[in-house]
């Protein structure tokens, strides 16, 4: 669903980049949040334990240095598994996008911020997905697909309390709405019009959203993903 | 906990190794909606000449040229989020500005 450049205009695509830089400043603030934490040390101490002129200093614990790990990691796969396109229907392939599979393994933030370097990347060093649509790419597979499928999946699994359905269906919604929100973007930019667009596009990716499901699932499983219901 | 994890990027490095030579090249969805809608054509060219357009690297074998550019490609991710990590959150805030 990497959008190449030419499909969306200047004005959608100028747009989206903006809203694009707006929720990764967002998402940056929003994981530094959980990774550092307020140290106080004193500049002078008595031994009976008085202290003068403390400061705090913000340090990064070390779950935010494992959590960095386990991001680098989550984008790799997510990188690799995206190489793998499968056949869905005659002469139509698709692939993993793996937002809400990272969203899940990492939190939402996070989970935007690696689909948002994978696309960078893909971009910037393969030519897959346009330079100027790639504020349009990180709205509708990081955005759309991390954030808004984590909520989805969240929601899903309130009700359902079992992991693996509510990422199964998540993930197949978390594509099919990624992919209608492109088709709205196509018939904003004029390309083409909003029905036509709309059902081949949520057509198709109803079906490619099955891979996606079975994919999330089969990863969630391998890594024994359980969730603590804390959040 | 982070033993899973290292498998998860062995495992990484090997779908973008050897298991994507067998992907798919049938246009993606995206793709065969602009092929059907007519509106392919309005595609442009990458602005710039990218490292590895295609997901080719430039030898002469096709399966070598996918195996070396996706375990380019997975390397490639693996660090930039880790360079990034190192400099968006360093491990002493404020030390270096």
């Amino acid at each position: 669903m990497h959008i190449p450049d030419g499909f969306l205009n200047s004005g959608t695509s100028g747009s989206l980049i903006v809203a694009a830089v707006g929720f990764l400043s967002l998402a940056v603030s929003r994981v530094r949040q959980g990774f550092f934490e307020k140290v106080r040390t004193a500049t002078l101490a008595t031994p009976e334990g008085a202290e003068f002129g403390s400061t705090t200093v913000a340090k990064l614990t070390s779950y935010g240095r494992n959590k960095m790990f386990r991001m680098a990691v989550v984008g790799a796969f997510v990188f690799a598994a995206q190489m793998v396109d499968f056949p869905v229907v005659h002469g139509t392939s698709g692939h993993l996008l793996g937002g809400v599979l990272a969203a899940i393994l990492l939190g939402p933030w996070a989970g935007m911020l690696v689909i948002a370097a994978v696309l960078a990347v893909q971009s910037l060093m393969f030519a897959d997905g346009g330079l100027v649509a790639l504020g349009a790419n990180i709205i509708n597979m990081g955005v759309i697909g991390a954030v808004g499928g984590y909520y989805a999946y969240r929601f899903l699994f309130k009700r359902i309390k079992k992991v693996l359905p509510a990422a199964f269906i998540a993930a197949w919604l978390s594509v099919v709405v990624a992919a209608s929100v492109c088709a709205v973007e196509l018939s904003v930019s004029g390309t083409e019009n909003l029905a036509q667009s709309f059902s081949a596009m949520a057509g198709i990716h109803a079906l490619i959203g099955l891979g996606e499901g079975l994919i999330t699932v089969m990863v969630l499983i391998g890594l024994k993903h359980k969730e603590k219901n804390n959040e | 906990m982070n033993k899973k994890y290292i498998y998860l990027a062995l495992i990484a490095f090997l779908i973008g190794g050897i298991v994507s030579l067998f992907a798919s090249s049938s246009p993606d969805g995206l793709e065969k909606v602009a092929e059907d809608k007519g509106f392919i054509q309005t595609a442009l060219d990458y602005p710039f000449q990218t490292l590895l357009p295609d997901y080719t690297f430039p030898v002469n074998n096709e399966y070598l040229a996918t195996a070396l550019a996706g375990t380019i490609g997975t390397v490639v991710v693996f660090l930039i989020i880790l360079l990034a990590g190192k400099v968006l959150f360093p491990a002493r805030p404020g030390a270096g500005t």
